[in-house]
């Protein structure tokens, strides 16, 4: 990396909504660099690169872009300046095409109409580029998994002139394989010039890939700093300064018995869950790995009757009866609960207060009479639960869309609490979230175990899973096709596993 | 940010005031206005007739309110006034039977029409807009059949619901009206049947993953709707003295601008009786006082369709306002 002016020069810059969320940070970004930023939930990172790409307009402070004075007031200002930015939530049109998606604001047209020929070709260039092949560029993209859509919203981002890339969150929804062809293509761009702003949570791609770090903490810049000089303890240390963020991570504890909780039996829904088949038992926190597709979010949806299945059935505390639910309610009636993967659009009520999301699944069990709401039981409850998870708002009628995303997860785990479950079924527990959410979520399934629940946790971070879990199944394809316990798991175990079910060649099942 | 508000007994009675003071606000502004250009507007017998004139409109207005909420929509309330108006001219004109077996008629047809829309949109999943589309051309189909398309005279056996008791200035109807206002409040804010209408008006399927049966709730508020219709039709028939299948044509459009003013979203999730309530109030202050001051149909029209656009554009302002400040 030559000393060079950098690309890319923020000074001071600072916004404020109805509190400060920046406060005069200042950051150089050298082109030909990876660099990252790091920060807990709410220290600015998103506010800052919202900035950078035009999305919002900074209440102080300047930028320099190139050796020029830079302040885009729209996103398409930022992208004629060569600056491409893919957000955490997707920005895809679900209803569009692979290729329309891929081309769109630079559609191809001849006399205002759009060449459709031309589209497709541009489009299966741009996907072949970065080896996904795979993906049609003819299916409307909703129809599409969720981490096949992120790799289509970053190939097309990567495919637009670009001097400047911000990628936030990238890997979230990718499975190991898609992560691994995500850094190769970083790894290029580094080294044709472009500069790359890199957000994750995932301390260790940024130790893997990053140059730089920046670290921003409560929105004030804390430290710029070569990657080499800093270790992840070091990096959780700078992005929290709270005392309870920098105290180790604590020795895994199981609480495994012997007694049988969940019994799953041949559980299957053509394609995309096969025969799969597992037991958890009271106190084990059963996980369970795989690529992106390999039927883990469905075989969960499955289990709770959120999707019927076609065949299996499931048993419960040792009983004789078979259960194959068909609406949610009546695996929750049977002691079931599921912290959802997409915790917007399936988890909350982001318009509602914590206090109606918090008693939201409980209402009727716990705070009624006669229909009648007993509202200061609900407000008492609401604040305990606001307490024991330490949820950070300012108070309970505030609405969850309001809060941070690791607090909207509280919330969104928090309402499974108040009734008690004996099956608890985690869906990507602590994606996107920051450190010490993270933290207390993974102390809460640990306190949920010790109380004899069974816990399945589907993650595609495996370190996740290494941390909580007793047990890893892996399924790959839409089959389980192992089970590792923790004394002979290794990271060449489940990889090797999780592309089993493929066949020989590594392209997806159809 | 800003410390929890304090919950002391005054400041928690005004912060039950604070979101009427803008309804109350725009219709006294319209009571004011019109006071001071209409000499004689500001009167005894103009109360009484506002009062009087809007039993109907404000029941049928509960119930819209109840589906917006759900994020689903009536278009069969007029019809569905007509049918049950009709069905209570069949019961006592032709049947000669009284106003006691007339009104469970009408209340049970009112009722049966709001299920079958609660089932149809429901169970199979097709948006209310065509259901209730669909049922306001079927009921109203029924109500011609029903009566031969003749209007019932029925007399003086029902127009003492609509008349105001002596010494009351005020109807019968009228404080059936209140209290089914007062009834779809505490049922809105205070229940479980409500705090669910809510959830599922702001996301079905979030409710779904919580272990939540919508679909009677759902159902059962597309019924509650058509009852409401039944009990309108009661009021309706006693305020022309008759069962008239011509009845309420439109009236599914003032009921949703009365929604609408009161800041009910037409998205779900998002809505208050009481606010509906002053809604409604607003809408026949505004026809009784345009009809003081000699304006035209035309002009009133025009008038009115202005103040639905401007009351939802403010409210829509508001909004984003308290979002931003949100954020």
């Amino acid at each position: 990396m030559s000393a060079a002016t950098p690309l890319l020069r923020l000074r001071d810059i600072t916004m404020d909504y109805a509190v400060r969320v920046l406060h005069q940070v200042s950051v150089d970004v050298k082109a030909g660099t990876i660099h990252a930023l790091l920060g807990a939930n709410g220290a600015g990172k998103s506010t800052l690169c919202r900035i950078i790409s035009g999305l919002t307009q900074p209440t102080g402070g300047s930028m320099m872009f190139d050796g020029v004075e830079y302040a885009p007031r729209t996103k398409s200002e930022a992208e004629a300046a060569g600056i491409q930015i893919v957000q955490q939530e997707l920005n895809l049109i679900p209803t569009l095409t692979v290729a329309e998606n891929v081309m769109f604001g630079r559609t191809p047209h001849r006399l205002g109409f759009v060449n459709r020929h031309e589209q497709r070709q541009q489009a299966r260039r741009a996907l072949d580029r970065f080896g996904l092949k795979d993906i049609p560029v003819d299916q409307p993209v909703g129809e599409l998994g969720i981490g096949q859509q992120q790799m289509i919203e970053i190939a097309s981002a990567l495919d637009r002139e670009c001097r400047l890339l911000i990628l936030d969150e990238p890997t979230a929804a990718l499975s190991g394989g898609e992560t691994e062809r995500l850094f190769h293509w970083l790894e290029q761009l580094r080294e044709q010039g472009t500069a790359i702003i890199y957000i994750s949570h995932r301390l260790e791609e940024v130790v893997r890939l990053a140059d730089e770090i920046t670290v921003l903490c409560d929105g004030r810049h804390v430290t710029t700093k070569s990657a080499k000089d800093v270790t992840t303890d070091q990096m959780v240390d700078l992005m929290t300064n709270s005392t309870e963020a920098t105290s180790p991570v604590r020795e895994f504890q199981s609480h495994r018995t012997d007694r049988v909780v969940m019994k799953v039996n041949g559980m299957t829904r053509e394609p995309v869950v096969r025969d799969v088949s597992f037991t958890v038992h009271a106190g084990e926190r059963f996980g369970i790995a795989g690529l992106v597709g390999s039927g883990r979010t469905e075989l969960l949806r499955l289990l709770f009757g959120a999707d019927v299945a076609e065949q299996g059935n499931l048993q419960l505390n040792g009983e004789p009866r078979k259960f194959r639910f068909r609406h949610p309610w009546q695996a929750v009636k049977h002691g079931l609960a599921m912290v959802t993967e997409d915790r917007k659009e399936t988890g909350l009520l982001l318009a509602q207060s914590i206090r109606m999301n918090s008693t939201l699944v409980s209402l009727k069990q716990r705070f009624q009479r006669l229909g009648w709401i007993n509202r200061s039981g609900e407000r008492t409850e609401s604040e305990e639960l606001r307490r024991r998870l330490d949820t950070r708002c300012n108070h309970i009628e505030q609405p969850v869309g309001t809060l941070s995303g690791g607090n909207q997860q509280k919330v969104a785990v928090g309402k499974w609490l108040v009734e008690e479950a004996d099956v608890y079924l985690f869906d990507e527990p602590t994606r996107g979230i920051d450190v010490a959410a993270r933290r207390r979520i993974h102390a809460l399934i640990e306190e949920l175990a010790a109380a004899g629940k069974a816990i399945v946790i589907v993650s595609s971070d495996l370190e996740e899973l290494y941390e909580t879990c007793d047990t890893i199944g892996v399924m790959s394809a839409g089959r389980m096709v192992g089970v590792n316990r923790r004394d002979d798991w290794s990271t060449e175990i489940i990889m090797r596993q999780s592309f089993a079910g493929y066949g020989s060649s590594t392209e997806g099942a159809a | 940010m800003s410390n929890p508000p304090k919950t002391s007994r005054r400041s928690a009675l005004l912060a039950s005031v604070i979101p009427y003071a803008g309804m109350l606000g725009v219709l006294l502004l319209l009571i004011v206005i019109f006071s001071l250009s209409s000499r004689n507007f500001l009167s005894a017998s103009t109360v009484t007739s506002v009062l009087n004139q809007i039993p109907d409109l404000t029941v049928i207005a509960v119930g819209m309110t109840l589906v917006l909420i759900i994020g689903g929509i009536d278009l069969s309330v007029g019809s569905l006034l007509a049918l049950s108006s009709s069905i209570m001219g069949v019961v006592m004109i032709d049947q000669g039977l009284p106003l006691a077996a007339a009104i469970p008629a009408s209340l049970f047809v009112g009722s049966l029409c709001g299920l079958v829309n609660g089932l149809i949109s429901v169970k199979a999943r097709i948006p209310s807009f065509i259901v209730t589309l669909g049922m306001l051309e079927m009921a109203r189909g029924f109500a011609y059949l029903a009566t031969d398309s003749q209007t019932k005279y029925i007399g003086s056996k029902v127009e003492w619901i609509g008349t105001a008791i002596p010494g009351l200035a005020i109807s019968p109807a009228f404080l059936v009206a209140i209290g089914v206002v007062i009834a779809g409040q505490i049922l809105l804010t205070r229940t479980v049947f409500g705090r669910y209408a809510v959830a599922i008006g702001t996301n079905a399927e979030a409710v779904r993953m919580s272990g939540i049966n919508a679909a009677p709730y759902s159902i059962a508020i597309f019924t509650i709707s058509g009852l409401l219709c039944g009990v309108a039709g009661v009021m309706q028939t006693s305020r022309l003295s008759s069962a008239d299948p011509n009845a309420a044509v439109g009236l599914e459009l003032a009921a949703i601008a009365a929604c609408v003013i009161g800041g009910t979203s037409l998205m779900g999730g998002r809505g208050s009786v009481i606010h509906t309530f002053f809604g409604v109030l607003i809408i026949a202050v505004l026809q009784t006082g345009l009809a003081h001051v000699g304006a035209t149909d035309p002009i009133k029209r025009i008038i009115t369709g202005g103040v639905i656009v401007i009351a939802v554009l403010l409210d829509a302002l508001r909004q984003r306002k308290r979002n931003s400040r949100a954020q």
